[in-house]
């Protein structure tokens, strides 16, 4: 491992200040249990890493009417530690309670899975189907992304050297709405998906109609998908078998996955038509409470 | 801000209850920082990548993998390793457990999952063998097939 700086700052302006003066050869630190592999493995060659969990606007976790702020440095266990975020936002518990073990879930957040940006990344989908934004600062000032844009490749974002992710914040979700996440894996824990489906479903009144619902895939393309077409094909259409088939089916046909170790680009597809069938009831039973 | 040489960071800290002062380098592991500048090596190395468990000490409360956390991060905090589990009064119960239970053999895993299963038990005195199971799965013993390990909490539990 190339020898760094150990930098703990107390606000964002003297964060992104080293940031900025280190370029791509300094990293912000959250849970850092994909930053020390990788910096182990001589991925990345850091001079120096900027631990964030001093500033206390990166490690703020707050629900309220105005939505859920996800402070970039939370960990995950005070996500799914937290009875109102349970009760809100499931599809964002559901992600954050598989994502590595109990020791990884003391440390890594749904901040840094965004910022590691791996295709396969639990944390993001449910991000996705929430119409998430990420709050982005740098010494030039801050600016925000909507978490769909966030991953533009494997281990790639739209973070430019010296950026920092501070925080993301989660619209208040609409009446008669749900959310679910799942992913599958060959084992019951500590794995990485071979496919992923995330599903947000609001409905009328009734709990009878789809008013809109948001569908997001893992593992099945070089970023998280935002399968548009899926989700939209519910919009104001009954709930029956026959409308969720047609949105998982729409859902497999906006999977683009690879065949490697984890699985084949057929199984994918499957997988995703039977899970994205399988969350769209989950997230509907959700909503009807 | 903390600011400091590129070389080195000074903690404070209280390990097993006992105050520590060091000068870390900004790179060193919590898992090296304690077995090399400390002489604390009943914690593990195993996968170096928090796959297995094996470095699981807790920290403030909560168990981490030794290997991914630096040793300049727990300035200020409380850590707990296996080597603060028994007292002079004898053995910690699950310690006890894992003999009576023969829940180790080759032993390398065994530090982790004691200091893991601590964790849950200092927080839930009687979770299920599935919360047990879930609980564990960040640790991996090749030798014992787990199920021996689940016993040996399960009685070590309330």
């Amino acid at each position: 491992m190339h020898p760094f700086a150990y930098v703990a700052p107390s606000t964002v302006a003297e964060a992104v200040a080293v940031l900025d003066k280190h370029g791509d050869r300094a990293r912000p630190l959250a849970g850092g249990t994909d930053l020390l592999v990788k910096a182990r493995a001589n991925v990345w060659e850091l001079d120096a890493v900027v631990d964030i969990k001093n500033i206390p606007e990166l490690m703020k976790l707050s629900v309220s009417n105005d939505g859920l702020s996800i402070g970039a440095g939370v960990p995950c266990y005070q996500i799914y530690d937290n009875s109102q975020i349970a009760a809100e936002y499931p599809g964002i518990v559901d992600g954050a309670s598989i994502i590595g073990g109990i020791q990884i879930q003391s440390r890594a957040g749904v901040g840094g899975n965004l910022c590691n940006a791996a295709p396969s990344g639990d944390g993001i989908c449910p991000l996705i189907i929430h119409s998430a934004v990420a709050k982005i600062a740098s010494t030039g000032g801050t600016r925000e992304v909507a978490v769909e844009d966030f991953c533009t490749g494997p281990s790639r974002t739209v973070l430019k050297a010296g950026e920092l992710l501070v925080s993301i914040e989660v619209p208040k979700p609409a009446a008669n709405s749900g959310a679910a996440y799942t992913r599958f894996i060959p084992r019951n824990e500590m794995d990485i998906a071979v496919a992923g489906v995330g599903v947000f479903v609001q409905l009328d009144a009734s709990g009878k109609n789809f008013v809109s619902a948001r569908i997001a895939l893992a593992s099945v393309g070089p970023v998280p998908i935002l399968a548009k077409e899926a989700g939209n094909s519910l919009a104001g259409k009954p709930v029956n078998d026959e409308t969720i088939a047609t949105a998982a089916a729409l859902a497999k046909a906006a999977a683009s996955p690879i065949t490697d170790m984890r699985g084949t680009i057929e199984q994918r597809k499957t997988l995703v038509e039977v899970l994205t069938g399988r969350m769209i009831k989950q997230a509907v039973e959700r909503a009807r409470g | 801000m903390t600011t400091n040489s590129p070389s080195k960071v000074h903690v404070t800290t209280t390990i097993n209850g006992q105050k520590h002062e060091l000068l870390v380098p900004g790179y060193m592991s919590l898992l090296d920082t304690l077995r090399e500048l400390i002489g604390l090596t009943g914690t593990k190395e195993g996968c170096l990548d928090g796959n297995c468990g094996a470095c699981t000490v807790n920290v403030n409360g909560r168990i981490v993998d030794s290997c991914l956390v630096l040793g300049a991060e727990i300035n200020g905090k409380e850590v707990n390793t296996i080597e603060g589990m028994a007292t002079s009064e004898g053995l910690h119960p699950l310690q006890q457990a894992f003999l009576e239970e023969a829940a180790l053999q080759c032993g390398i895993c065994t530090p982790g999952f004691l200091v893991a299963a601590k964790g849950l038990l200092d927080n839930e005195p009687s979770p299920s063998e599935g919360r047990i199971r879930h609980w564990l799965a960040g640790n991996l013993c090749r030798c014992t097939g787990y199920d021996k390990i689940v016993r040996a909490v399960q009685k070590a539990s309330s």
